[in-house]
């Protein structure tokens, strides 16, 4: 799903004049060693972060995860106990939220109930002294690129859930802000509405080329239209990347645990090499084919992901150390979800390992069922090894 | 009823439920157009009252001073009213926060003698002070009662609604450039506007049959219709006052019939909207 986002730099301004690319500019918003506290408890925990220009950034965690809040402190709705935020080089944490160049889509929309559509889209505007003339053109280019010109003069409740969302983000375009904030954009429709729209607004936003700030906490939503993705815990930030780096190169346990499935086994270094490492737990030994900094007798995780792992009726033979990277287990859960199955295995350890098959991988002769002793085994690559 | 039977025992007490809240209505109603001046007993059909209300210049009067004092009763208390929620769903700390809402909900569990006493005698003692000399009993200390209670109950009414209201509209107006006084004005007014009708149409009507407080603080020549209603009633019974309630509540009944059908009809209109609206997703 992440080659689907695509973190192209903006050539077309929201007007459809032709802007120039500007070169990756990695400090345009710079969050330094930002703090919040609520009577004491820690909601943000010294968050540092740099966001480039164009992109579109999302801050991914479970509730309580202090992501809100950083959103909030981006608007201005909250003051940061300390940090500095910086746009576009100017520090703008002290300033209120109606005179930073920054608009949020509210998750709930928060559209005016008692203006119709064209007077929502307008009231931001309205509020700069635009001209009339202009107003109404920006209004009007603004209702083209959401597809809502025939419902102009309805009002929020005429509306269903898409639109209503569709009327939010043009009334965050439509002052052309420099940074845009959406919280959980995508919250408040149902998953089938969801999916597509997850990919409109992504073309939406890239082709006003606006920079984006996202919170959410589910981690498709993150993958499918970020850039790049902060995963937060506990008022900190653990880890920022791609979502191809988040995924296949996890930082830590809970980078690893949280986004996606992820079978853990912990264990000790027993072997340290530049090339290669030997890791040995209780379920098996574990030979990884690159180095890692760590020294011997180090307690570390292993963490592989279901689809990386084969089961075979047989044991494996084509192991680079045969005595290593495979277990034997029992199936003792199967579930067949139609472009994959997934398999629930038992060790001697009592630890279930999980694993996926995909639908076109799987065997006319030999199906594993319930009860089957099976083998599992994987890759010297396939595996991430996690010292925290 | 699902058995067929009919629940007479249910019924009965429904029947009795609404003799003892019409018989007296439908009573006085009757009496308004009997000829006879003294008697509860019915003599015979006349529309004398009616006639003679028009010239009775003190129920005019009463009745002009009253419709002057619950109008601007309703203004004051839903100012003040929605001033003081505002404050209190706003802000969830400040200094003598909780004396603020004693001090804004005693007035809806005070005695209402103990209310016009006090401030009688307030007004009285101000009255002896040089600067306050002016204060004469009469529309102006009436008022300063009434809306003292009519602002606890506009309190009330606002501060429920502004707690229903989804707060995330004051924030996004703030977002989109509105300094905190604009977004009051054009976010948070024009969507509470509901609310501050039925506080005022409450603080009228609390105001317009008002007399324990209206009593104290009155003085000579200025007398509201239910003072003058209470008055004569003391001195017997008198068809004009039957008559004048009549009036009363025939224009209260068509005053609530018609709103809750335009209140109705709104609200179908708006559920048909919404209705159609969210197919438009299924498409």
């Amino acid at each position: 799903m992440g080659e689907l986002a695509s973190g192209h730099p903006n050539v077309v301004a929201p007007d459809g004049t032709l802007a120039a690319a500007a070169p990756a500019d990695t400090h345009f918003l710079r969050i330094e060693k930002l703090v919040k506290e609520f009577d004491g408890l820690v909601a943000v925990d010294n968050v540092s972060l740099d966001i480039c220009k164009g992109e579109i950034f999302a801050l991914l965690g479970s509730s309580g995860c202090g992501k809100s809040t950083l959103l909030r402190m981006l608007a201005g709705f909250e003051m940061p106990t300390s940090g500095r935020i910086f746009l576009d080089g100017k520090d703008i944490a002290a300033l209120p939220p109606y005179i930073r160049p920054i608009n949020m889509m509210f998750q709930s929309y928060a559209l005016f109930p008692h203006l119709t559509v064209w007077d929502n889209v307008a009231f931001g505007l309205k509020r700069d002294g635009l001209p009339k003339d202009q107003i109404a053109e920006r209004v009007e280019k603004m209702l083209g690129l959401v597809q809502l010109k025939p419902y102009a003069k309805r009002k929020p409740h005429q509306l269903s859930g898409g639109q209503q969302q569709r009327v939010a983000l043009a009334r965050s375009l439509a002052k052309r802000p420099q940074l845009m904030l959406l919280d959980e954009p995508l919250g408040a429709l149902d998953k089938k509405l969801r999916e597509r729209t997850q990919l409109e607004l992504v073309n939406i936003i890239e082709s006003v080329g606006v920079t984006c700030v996202m919170v959410t906490h589910d981690q498709e939503e993150a993958m499918t239209m970020a850039s790049r993705i902060a995963i937060m815990s506990e008022g900190r930030i653990l880890q920022v990347g791609a979502p191809h780096e988040v995924y296949e190169t996890p930082s830590c346990r809970f980078v690893a645990d949280f986004i996606g499935n992820v079978n853990l086994f912990e264990g000790k270094l027993t072997e340290d090499a530049s090339d290669h490492v030997v890791i040995e737990t209780p379920e098996c030994t574990h030979y990884v084919g690159h180095g890692i900094t760590g020294t011997e007798g180090m307690a570390v995780s292993v963490a592989i992901r279901p689809e990386k792992i084969r089961i075979t009726q047989q044991p494996p033979s084509d192991l680079a150390r045969p005595a290593c990277n495979w277990v034997k287990g029992e199936v003792v859960d199967l579930a067949y979800l139609g472009s994959y199955t997934v398999y629930h295995l038992k060790l001697a350890t009592g630890m279930i390992l999980k694993a996926t098959v995909a639908s076109v991988e799987r065997l006319p002769d030999w199906q594993p069922t319930w009860g089957d002793s099976v083998f599992a085994s994987w890759d010297e690559y396939a595996m991430v090894v996690l010292t925290q | 009823m699902s058995t067929g039977r009919v629940n007479w025992f249910g019924r009965g007490w429904l029947a009795a439920g609404y003799v003892f809240l019409y018989i007296p209505i439908f009573l006085l109603i009757v009496l308004s157009f009997n000829q006879s001046r003294q008697d509860v007993i019915w003599t015979g059909f006349t529309l004398n009252w009616y006639r003679e209300l028009l010239v009775d210049k003190e129920i005019i009067d009463g009745f002009i001073l009253s419709l002057k004092i619950a109008f601007l009763t309703g203004l004051l208390s839903v100012v003040l009213g929605t001033f003081a929620a505002f404050t209190l769903v706003k802000y969830s700390r400040f200094f003598g926060r909780t004396a603020f809402v004693g001090m804004v909900n005693a007035p809806l569990v005070m005695p209402e003698v103990i209310i016009g006493l006090s401030l009688l005698l307030l007004m009285v003692s101000l009255q002896n002070t040089e600067t306050f000399s002016w204060i004469s009993r009469g529309m102006f200390t009436i008022l300063i009662g009434h809306a003292l209670v009519g602002m606890a109950y506009a309190t009330v009414v606002v501060q429920s609604r502004l707690q229903e209201m989804d707060r995330s509209i004051e924030e996004a107006a703030m977002d989109l450039g509105c300094r905190p006084r604009q977004v009051f004005f054009l976010v948070t007014l024009p969507n509470i506007t509901q609310a501050l009708m039925s506080a005022f149409l409450l603080t009228f009507t609390l105001s317009l049959d008002d007399v324990v407080i209206s009593q104290l603080l009155s003085g000579p020549g200025s007398s509201t219709m239910p003072i003058v209603i209470f008055s004569r009633a003391r001195l017997g019974l008198d068809p004009r006052v039957n008559a004048v309630a009549t009036l009363t509540i025939l224009v209260v009944t068509i005053g609530v019939i018609a709103s809750s059908i335009y209140l109705a009809r709104l609200e179908r209109r708006r559920q048909k909207e919404m209705s159609a609206a969210f197919s438009a997703d299924a498409a």
